[in-house]
Protein backbone atom coordinates (compact mmCIF):
# COMPACT_ATOMS: atom_id res chain seq x y z
CA UNK A 1 0.00 0.00 0.00
CA UNK A 2 0.98 3.76 -1.24
CA UNK A 3 0.29 6.29 1.50
CA UNK A 4 0.14 9.90 -0.24
CA UNK A 5 0.75 12.78 1.93
CA UNK A 6 0.01 15.91 -0.77
CA UNK A 7 -0.11 19.21 1.25
CA UNK A 8 -1.49 21.43 -1.34
CA UNK A 9 -4.83 21.09 -3.14
CA UNK A 10 -2.91 20.89 -6.86
CA UNK A 11 -0.55 18.61 -5.27
CA UNK A 12 -3.77 16.15 -4.38
CA UNK A 13 -5.27 16.49 -7.54
CA UNK A 14 -2.28 15.36 -9.30
CA UNK A 15 -1.46 12.62 -6.69
CA UNK A 16 -5.18 11.38 -7.86
CA UNK A 17 -4.75 11.74 -10.91
CA UNK A 18 -1.71 9.58 -11.00
CA UNK A 19 -2.62 6.98 -8.84
CA UNK A 20 -7.11 6.98 -9.18
CA UNK A 21 -7.42 3.89 -7.31
CA UNK A 22 -5.66 6.06 -4.24
CA UNK A 23 -8.45 6.36 -1.54
CA UNK A 24 -8.57 9.57 0.14
CA UNK A 25 -8.60 10.12 4.14
CA UNK A 26 -9.98 12.42 5.93
CA UNK A 27 -11.36 11.84 9.43
CA UNK A 28 -10.40 8.18 8.58
CA UNK A 29 -13.88 7.43 10.89
CA UNK A 30 -15.10 5.25 7.46
CA UNK A 31 -12.25 4.61 5.64
CA UNK A 32 -10.15 3.34 8.67
CA UNK A 33 -12.90 0.88 10.20
CA UNK A 34 -12.90 -0.99 6.58
CA UNK A 35 -9.42 -1.45 6.92
CA UNK A 36 -9.05 -2.37 10.32
CA UNK A 37 -11.67 -4.67 9.42
CA UNK A 38 -10.08 -5.81 6.55
CA UNK A 39 -12.99 -5.34 3.98
CA UNK A 40 -11.35 -3.06 1.91
CA UNK A 41 -7.58 -3.00 0.64
CA UNK A 42 -6.97 0.13 -1.12
CA UNK A 43 -4.14 0.08 -3.53
CA UNK A 44 -3.08 3.42 -1.56
CA UNK A 45 -4.20 6.02 1.12
CA UNK A 46 -4.53 9.16 0.22
CA UNK A 47 -4.18 11.97 3.24
CA UNK A 48 -5.68 15.14 2.78
CA UNK A 49 -4.87 16.24 6.48
CA UNK A 50 -2.22 18.13 5.33
CA UNK A 51 -4.30 20.23 2.60
CA UNK A 52 -4.95 22.91 4.49
CA UNK A 53 -7.68 24.61 2.55
CA UNK A 54 -9.77 21.81 2.31
CA UNK A 55 -10.48 22.80 6.41
CA UNK A 56 -11.40 25.92 5.61
CA UNK A 57 -14.67 27.68 4.54
CA UNK A 58 -15.97 31.12 3.29
CA UNK A 59 -18.70 33.27 1.73
CA UNK A 60 -18.51 33.54 -1.67
CA UNK A 61 -20.86 36.27 -3.01
CA UNK A 62 -23.74 35.43 -0.35
CA UNK A 63 -23.44 31.49 -0.75
CA UNK A 64 -21.46 29.55 1.96
CA UNK A 65 -18.43 27.38 0.27
CA UNK A 66 -17.29 24.60 3.23
CA UNK A 67 -14.14 23.15 2.41
CA UNK A 68 -14.48 19.31 2.61
CA UNK A 69 -12.30 18.49 5.21
CA UNK A 70 -13.97 21.18 8.13
CA UNK A 71 -14.91 18.52 10.73
CA UNK A 72 -18.57 18.07 11.88
CA UNK A 73 -17.43 19.88 14.95
CA UNK A 74 -16.75 22.57 13.75
CA UNK A 75 -19.46 23.11 11.42
CA UNK A 76 -21.85 23.07 14.69
CA UNK A 77 -19.22 25.61 16.82
CA UNK A 78 -18.75 27.89 13.81
CA UNK A 79 -21.79 27.19 11.03
CA UNK A 80 -24.66 26.05 13.34
CA UNK A 81 -26.06 29.34 12.92
CA UNK A 82 -26.51 29.78 9.39
CA UNK A 83 -26.94 26.07 8.44
CA UNK A 84 -29.26 25.08 11.73
CA UNK A 85 -30.30 21.48 9.73
CA UNK A 86 -26.68 20.57 8.94
CA UNK A 87 -25.87 21.76 12.07
CA UNK A 88 -28.53 19.32 14.09
CA UNK A 89 -27.29 16.28 11.97
CA UNK A 90 -23.62 16.80 12.42
CA UNK A 91 -24.53 16.92 16.51
CA UNK A 92 -26.22 13.38 15.69
CA UNK A 93 -22.80 12.19 14.26
CA UNK A 94 -21.05 9.17 16.46
CA UNK A 95 -19.59 10.92 19.28
CA UNK A 96 -17.18 13.93 20.27
CA UNK A 97 -14.24 11.83 19.19
CA UNK A 98 -15.92 11.20 16.18
CA UNK A 99 -17.33 14.97 15.27
CA UNK A 100 -13.79 16.23 15.87
CA UNK A 101 -12.36 14.20 12.88
CA UNK A 102 -15.58 13.05 10.62
CA UNK A 103 -16.10 15.43 7.47
CA UNK A 104 -19.17 16.19 5.32
CA UNK A 105 -16.67 16.00 2.64
CA UNK A 106 -15.97 11.92 4.10
CA UNK A 107 -19.74 11.66 4.34
CA UNK A 108 -19.74 12.49 0.95
CA UNK A 109 -17.10 10.37 -0.46
CA UNK A 110 -18.26 7.03 1.31
CA UNK A 111 -21.98 8.29 0.07
CA UNK A 112 -23.48 5.71 2.44
CA UNK A 113 -27.28 6.16 2.18
CA UNK A 114 -27.25 6.45 6.17
CA UNK A 115 -24.83 9.78 5.94
CA UNK A 116 -26.25 11.82 8.43
CA UNK A 117 -25.30 14.73 6.00
CA UNK A 118 -26.97 13.67 3.22
CA UNK A 119 -30.04 15.18 3.83
CA UNK A 120 -30.06 18.80 4.67
CA UNK A 121 -27.30 18.93 2.19
CA UNK A 122 -30.37 18.07 -0.25
CA UNK A 123 -33.24 20.12 1.21
CA UNK A 124 -30.46 22.57 1.73
CA UNK A 125 -29.99 22.62 -2.58
CA UNK A 126 -26.82 22.14 -1.87
CA UNK A 127 -23.75 21.90 -4.85
CA UNK A 128 -20.89 19.88 -4.45
CA UNK A 129 -17.43 21.50 -5.72
CA UNK A 130 -15.52 18.28 -7.05
CA UNK A 131 -12.09 19.08 -9.34
CA UNK A 132 -10.05 17.06 -11.63
CA UNK A 133 -5.97 17.96 -12.79
CA UNK A 134 -7.11 17.20 -15.95
CA UNK A 135 -11.02 18.93 -16.49
CA UNK A 136 -10.80 21.56 -13.84
CA UNK A 137 -13.97 21.97 -11.63
CA UNK A 138 -17.09 20.49 -11.86
CA UNK A 139 -20.52 21.65 -9.59
CA UNK A 140 -22.66 18.46 -9.07
CA UNK A 141 -26.16 19.24 -7.36
CA UNK A 142 -26.09 17.24 -4.21
CA UNK A 143 -29.31 15.57 -5.64
CA UNK A 144 -27.55 14.50 -8.35
CA UNK A 145 -23.89 12.92 -6.47
CA UNK A 146 -25.26 10.04 -4.95
CA UNK A 147 -25.79 7.42 -7.27
CA UNK A 148 -26.39 4.12 -5.67
CA UNK A 149 -25.57 2.56 -2.21
CA UNK A 150 -22.15 3.55 -1.55
CA UNK A 151 -21.60 5.50 -4.86
CA UNK A 152 -21.49 8.64 -5.65
CA UNK A 153 -21.06 10.56 -9.25
CA UNK A 154 -16.81 11.32 -8.87
CA UNK A 155 -14.68 10.29 -11.62
CA UNK A 156 -11.88 7.90 -10.74
CA UNK A 157 -9.84 11.19 -10.78
CA UNK A 158 -11.94 13.51 -9.28
CA UNK A 159 -11.61 14.73 -5.49
CA UNK A 160 -14.01 16.23 -3.32
CA UNK A 161 -13.06 20.05 -2.85
CA UNK A 162 -16.03 22.09 -0.91
CA UNK A 163 -20.00 21.84 -0.45
CA UNK A 164 -21.96 24.81 -1.62
CA UNK A 165 -25.34 26.30 -0.03
CA UNK A 166 -27.12 29.20 0.92
CA UNK A 167 -26.85 30.53 4.76
CA UNK A 168 -30.63 28.75 5.81
CA UNK A 169 -33.02 31.72 4.03
CA UNK A 170 -35.69 30.07 6.68
CA UNK A 171 -36.41 27.54 9.46
CA UNK A 172 -34.61 23.95 8.84
CA UNK A 173 -34.64 21.11 11.31
CA UNK A 174 -32.84 17.71 10.60
CA UNK A 175 -34.62 14.28 12.73
CA UNK A 176 -33.08 10.67 12.95
CA UNK A 177 -34.37 7.39 13.99
CA UNK A 178 -31.91 5.56 16.55
CA UNK A 179 -31.43 2.99 19.94
CA UNK A 180 -29.73 5.79 21.62
CA UNK A 181 -29.11 9.72 21.14
CA UNK A 182 -25.48 8.63 20.53
CA UNK A 183 -23.10 5.93 18.36
CA UNK A 184 -26.20 5.70 15.98
CA UNK A 185 -26.16 4.77 12.05
CA UNK A 186 -29.24 6.08 11.14
CA UNK A 187 -32.42 3.58 10.74
CA UNK A 188 -33.94 6.71 9.01
CA UNK A 189 -33.52 10.25 8.84
CA UNK A 190 -35.58 13.65 7.31
CA UNK A 191 -34.39 16.76 6.92
CA UNK A 192 -36.93 19.97 6.14
CA UNK A 193 -36.07 23.87 4.88
CA UNK A 194 -38.11 26.26 3.59
CA UNK A 195 -36.76 28.51 1.18
CA UNK A 196 -39.55 30.90 1.64
CA UNK A 197 -37.80 34.09 -1.11
CA UNK A 198 -38.85 30.68 -3.75
CA UNK A 199 -41.89 29.84 -1.87
CA UNK A 200 -40.20 26.22 -1.61
CA UNK A 201 -40.27 23.34 0.58
CA UNK A 202 -36.56 21.50 0.45
CA UNK A 203 -36.55 17.52 2.21
CA UNK A 204 -34.40 15.11 2.10
CA UNK A 205 -34.86 11.50 3.08
CA UNK A 206 -31.85 9.54 4.32
CA UNK A 207 -31.35 5.57 4.82
CA UNK A 208 -34.65 5.08 3.66
CA UNK A 209 -33.76 4.15 -0.03
CA UNK A 210 -30.44 3.08 -2.17
CA UNK A 211 -29.50 6.87 -2.13
CA UNK A 212 -30.24 9.55 -0.19
CA UNK A 213 -33.37 11.52 -2.05
CA UNK A 214 -35.34 14.07 -2.03
CA UNK A 215 -39.09 13.54 -1.61
CA UNK A 216 -40.15 15.67 -4.67
CA UNK A 217 -44.27 15.03 -4.77
CA UNK A 218 -44.13 16.08 -1.15
CA UNK A 219 -42.39 19.93 -1.76
CA UNK A 220 -44.69 20.35 -4.59
CA UNK A 221 -47.81 19.82 -2.62
CA UNK A 222 -46.19 21.85 0.67
CA UNK A 223 -45.02 24.57 -1.42
CA UNK A 224 -48.45 25.19 -3.19
CA UNK A 225 -50.18 24.46 0.08
CA UNK A 226 -48.12 26.82 2.54
CA UNK A 227 -49.28 30.15 3.44
CA UNK A 228 -46.47 32.45 2.37
CA UNK A 229 -47.54 35.11 2.53
CA UNK A 230 -49.88 35.28 5.41
CA UNK A 231 -48.14 33.40 7.43
CA UNK A 232 -51.23 31.46 8.53
CA UNK A 233 -51.69 28.18 10.70
CA UNK A 234 -50.55 24.49 9.43
CA UNK A 235 -53.78 22.69 8.71
CA UNK A 236 -53.27 19.48 9.89
CA UNK A 237 -54.34 17.49 7.26
CA UNK A 238 -52.10 19.10 5.22
CA UNK A 239 -49.02 18.08 7.66
CA UNK A 240 -50.83 14.84 7.33
CA UNK A 241 -50.56 14.48 3.70
CA UNK A 242 -47.06 15.77 3.68
CA UNK A 243 -45.73 12.78 5.76
CA UNK A 244 -47.77 10.44 3.43
CA UNK A 245 -45.98 12.15 0.53
CA UNK A 246 -42.72 11.63 2.14
CA UNK A 247 -43.27 8.12 3.29
CA UNK A 248 -44.31 7.39 -0.46
CA UNK A 249 -41.03 8.97 -1.98
CA UNK A 250 -38.89 6.31 0.29
CA UNK A 251 -38.22 2.95 -1.02
CA UNK A 252 -36.62 1.31 2.16
CA UNK A 253 -35.49 -2.13 2.80
CA UNK A 254 -35.43 -4.58 6.18
CA UNK A 255 -32.34 -4.78 7.27
CA UNK A 256 -30.76 -5.22 11.22
CA UNK A 257 -31.54 -1.62 11.93
CA UNK A 258 -35.38 -1.29 11.49
CA UNK A 259 -37.68 -2.69 8.94
CA UNK A 260 -39.13 -1.20 5.89
CA UNK A 261 -42.49 -0.56 7.08
CA UNK A 262 -41.04 0.95 10.48
CA UNK A 263 -38.94 3.65 8.28
CA UNK A 264 -41.78 3.92 6.15
CA UNK A 265 -43.86 4.83 9.46
CA UNK A 266 -41.20 6.87 11.18
CA UNK A 267 -40.68 9.13 8.16
CA UNK A 268 -44.42 10.02 8.11
CA UNK A 269 -43.94 11.12 11.63
CA UNK A 270 -40.83 12.67 11.44
CA UNK A 271 -41.86 14.96 8.05
CA UNK A 272 -44.80 15.90 10.06
CA UNK A 273 -43.00 17.24 13.42
CA UNK A 274 -40.12 18.45 11.61
CA UNK A 275 -42.77 20.42 9.22
CA UNK A 276 -44.29 21.77 11.87
CA UNK A 277 -41.24 22.77 14.51
CA UNK A 278 -40.30 24.68 10.60
CA UNK A 279 -43.79 26.09 10.06
CA UNK A 280 -43.88 27.23 13.51
CA UNK A 281 -40.51 29.09 13.62
CA UNK A 282 -41.43 30.65 10.13
CA UNK A 283 -45.12 31.91 11.47
CA UNK A 284 -42.83 33.14 14.68
CA UNK A 285 -40.60 34.88 12.04
CA UNK A 286 -38.07 33.56 13.16
CA UNK A 287 -35.44 33.60 10.35
CA UNK A 288 -33.82 30.27 10.82
CA UNK A 289 -34.34 27.22 12.60
CA UNK A 290 -33.82 26.94 16.40
CA UNK A 291 -31.16 24.99 17.50
CA UNK A 292 -32.63 22.02 18.68
CA UNK A 293 -30.70 19.21 20.85
CA UNK B 1 7.40 3.88 5.87
CA UNK B 2 8.58 5.87 8.24
CA UNK B 3 6.66 8.55 10.24
CA UNK B 4 7.69 11.35 12.90
CA UNK B 5 5.67 12.58 15.76
CA UNK B 6 5.52 13.93 18.98
CA UNK B 7 4.61 11.54 21.67
CA UNK B 8 3.98 12.72 25.43
CA UNK B 9 6.78 16.07 24.27
CA UNK B 10 9.07 13.34 23.04
CA UNK B 11 10.00 13.80 19.32
CA UNK B 12 9.98 9.77 18.04
CA UNK B 13 10.67 8.14 14.99
CA UNK B 14 9.20 4.79 14.03
CA UNK B 15 10.13 2.72 11.32
CA UNK B 16 8.62 -0.01 9.10
CA UNK B 17 4.87 1.21 10.18
CA UNK B 18 2.67 -0.50 7.83
CA UNK B 19 0.84 1.92 5.50
CA UNK B 20 -2.88 0.83 6.63
CA UNK B 21 -2.08 0.63 10.21
CA UNK B 22 -3.71 2.79 12.69
CA UNK B 23 -1.86 5.03 15.20
CA UNK B 24 -2.96 2.80 17.84
CA UNK B 25 -1.43 0.27 16.50
CA UNK B 26 1.86 2.15 16.43
CA UNK B 27 1.75 3.57 20.06
CA UNK B 28 1.03 0.17 21.39
CA UNK B 29 2.86 -2.25 19.35
CA UNK B 30 5.62 -0.33 18.19
CA UNK B 31 5.93 2.28 20.81
CA UNK B 32 5.27 0.50 23.88
CA UNK B 33 2.60 2.72 25.08
CA UNK B 34 -0.32 0.10 26.06
CA UNK B 35 -2.06 2.95 27.97
CA UNK B 36 -4.79 3.56 24.77
CA UNK B 37 -6.89 0.32 24.75
CA UNK B 38 -7.79 -1.64 22.17
CA UNK B 39 -11.53 -2.70 21.78
CA UNK B 40 -13.61 -1.92 18.74
CA UNK B 41 -11.10 -0.67 16.58
CA UNK B 42 -14.02 1.60 15.03
CA UNK B 43 -14.29 4.17 16.84
CA UNK B 44 -17.68 2.91 18.80
CA UNK B 45 -16.18 2.48 22.03
CA UNK B 46 -13.54 5.10 22.60
CA UNK B 47 -10.95 3.16 24.69
CA UNK B 48 -8.38 4.51 22.40
CA UNK B 49 -9.04 8.40 22.76
CA UNK B 50 -5.74 9.99 22.71
CA UNK B 51 -5.39 14.16 21.80
CA UNK B 52 -4.16 14.34 18.37
CA UNK B 53 -2.88 18.11 18.44
CA UNK B 54 -5.30 18.71 21.44
CA UNK B 55 -8.35 17.45 20.03
CA UNK B 56 -9.60 14.39 21.46
CA UNK B 57 -9.56 11.71 18.70
CA UNK B 58 -10.03 7.42 18.78
CA UNK B 59 -6.48 6.66 17.37
CA UNK B 60 -7.77 3.46 15.98
CA UNK B 61 -9.33 5.41 12.91
CA UNK B 62 -5.90 7.67 12.57
CA UNK B 63 -4.08 6.28 9.86
CA UNK B 64 -0.60 6.21 11.19
CA UNK B 65 0.45 8.02 8.44
CA UNK B 66 -1.81 10.93 8.99
CA UNK B 67 0.15 12.03 12.50
CA UNK B 68 3.50 13.07 10.49
CA UNK B 69 5.06 16.23 12.06
CA UNK B 70 1.91 16.01 14.51
CA UNK B 71 1.59 16.11 18.36
CA UNK B 72 0.02 13.10 19.84
CA UNK B 73 -0.58 12.96 24.04
CA UNK B 74 -1.76 9.82 25.49
CA UNK B 75 -2.75 8.88 28.56
CA UNK B 76 0.62 8.39 29.91
CA UNK B 77 0.88 11.87 29.27
CA UNK B 78 -1.09 13.52 31.44
CA UNK B 79 0.94 13.15 34.78
CA UNK B 80 3.48 15.24 35.76
CA UNK B 81 7.09 14.14 36.14
CA UNK B 82 8.85 11.34 35.32
CA UNK B 83 7.78 8.08 36.02
CA UNK B 84 7.99 6.64 39.87
CA UNK B 85 7.24 7.55 43.16
CA UNK B 86 7.85 11.44 41.69
CA UNK B 87 5.37 11.41 39.63
CA UNK B 88 1.73 13.30 40.46
CA UNK B 89 -0.96 11.71 38.74
CA UNK B 90 -3.43 14.49 36.93
CA UNK B 91 -6.28 15.59 38.63
CA UNK B 92 -8.87 13.56 36.60
CA UNK B 93 -6.97 10.49 36.98
CA UNK B 94 -6.94 10.69 40.70
CA UNK B 95 -10.30 11.20 40.80
CA UNK B 96 -11.23 8.63 39.19
CA UNK B 97 -8.88 6.56 41.55
CA UNK B 98 -11.37 8.31 44.58
CA UNK B 99 -14.39 8.29 43.00
CA UNK B 100 -14.33 4.03 42.80
CA UNK B 101 -15.06 5.02 38.78
CA UNK B 102 -12.15 1.92 37.81
CA UNK B 103 -13.66 -1.46 37.55
CA UNK B 104 -11.54 -3.74 35.14
CA UNK B 105 -9.78 -0.72 34.44
CA UNK B 106 -10.14 -0.97 30.43
CA UNK B 107 -12.62 2.00 29.62
CA UNK B 108 -10.74 4.11 31.96
CA UNK B 109 -8.04 5.52 29.68
CA UNK B 110 -10.19 6.58 27.20
CA UNK B 111 -12.64 7.78 29.45
CA UNK B 112 -9.78 10.06 31.25
CA UNK B 113 -8.38 11.64 28.48
CA UNK B 114 -11.82 12.42 27.28
CA UNK B 115 -12.89 13.82 30.97
CA UNK B 116 -9.71 15.59 30.94
CA UNK B 117 -10.53 17.71 27.66
CA UNK B 118 -14.30 18.57 28.83
CA UNK B 119 -12.76 20.04 32.24
CA UNK B 120 -10.44 21.99 30.08
CA UNK B 121 -13.17 23.20 27.67
CA UNK B 122 -15.81 23.63 30.34
CA UNK B 123 -14.71 24.29 33.47
CA UNK B 124 -17.98 23.44 35.65
CA UNK B 125 -20.09 20.71 32.82
CA UNK B 126 -23.45 20.10 33.78
CA UNK B 127 -25.00 16.52 34.14
CA UNK B 128 -25.67 17.06 30.50
CA UNK B 129 -22.79 18.39 29.08
CA UNK B 130 -20.92 15.04 30.97
CA UNK B 131 -22.86 12.71 29.57
CA UNK B 132 -22.67 14.01 26.44
CA UNK B 133 -18.99 14.42 26.49
CA UNK B 134 -18.75 10.24 27.66
CA UNK B 135 -20.98 9.39 24.88
CA UNK B 136 -18.61 7.97 22.75
CA UNK B 137 -16.71 5.82 25.93
CA UNK B 138 -18.29 2.46 26.40
CA UNK B 139 -17.59 0.97 30.38
CA UNK B 140 -19.38 -2.18 30.74
CA UNK B 141 -18.66 -2.61 34.95
CA UNK B 142 -19.72 0.78 36.34
CA UNK B 143 -23.10 1.74 34.73
CA UNK B 144 -21.34 5.18 34.74
CA UNK B 145 -22.59 6.55 37.93
CA UNK B 146 -19.48 6.56 39.53
CA UNK B 147 -18.08 7.93 36.17
CA UNK B 148 -20.20 10.86 36.60
CA UNK B 149 -18.61 11.20 40.17
CA UNK B 150 -15.30 11.62 39.20
CA UNK B 151 -15.85 13.82 36.60
CA UNK B 152 -17.85 16.21 38.58
CA UNK B 153 -15.19 15.82 41.55
CA UNK B 154 -12.11 16.75 39.27
CA UNK B 155 -14.22 19.74 38.08
CA UNK B 156 -14.93 20.57 41.37
CA UNK B 157 -11.32 19.93 41.97
CA UNK B 158 -10.02 22.10 39.73
CA UNK B 159 -12.38 24.71 40.12
CA UNK B 160 -10.94 25.16 43.83
CA UNK B 161 -7.72 25.49 42.95
CA UNK B 162 -7.65 28.32 40.71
Amino acid sequence: MDFLRPTTWEDALAAKAGQPDALPVQGGTDVMVEINFDLHRPAALLDLNPVRELAEWDVVDGRLRVGAGVPYVRLIEELGDRLPGLAQASRTVGSPQIRNRGTVGGNLGAASPAGDSHPPLIAGDAEIEVASAARGVRMIPATEFYTGVKRNALEPDELIRAFWTDPAPGPQYFSKIGTRNAMVIAVCSFAIALHPGRRRVGTGVGSAAPTPRRATAAEDFLSAELDWEGRGPLSISAAKEFGELVKRAASPIDDVRGTADYRRHALSVMARRTLTWAWNDYRDGAKAGKEAS
Amino acid sequence: MRVNFTVNGSKETVDDVWEGESLLYVLRERMGLPGSKNACEQGECGSCTVYLDGVPACSCLVAAGQVEGREVRTVEGLAQGSTGSDQQLDPVQEAFVEAGAVQCGFCTPGLIVQSHDLINRVPDPSDAEIREALAGNLCRCTGYEKILDAVRLAASRKAAAQ
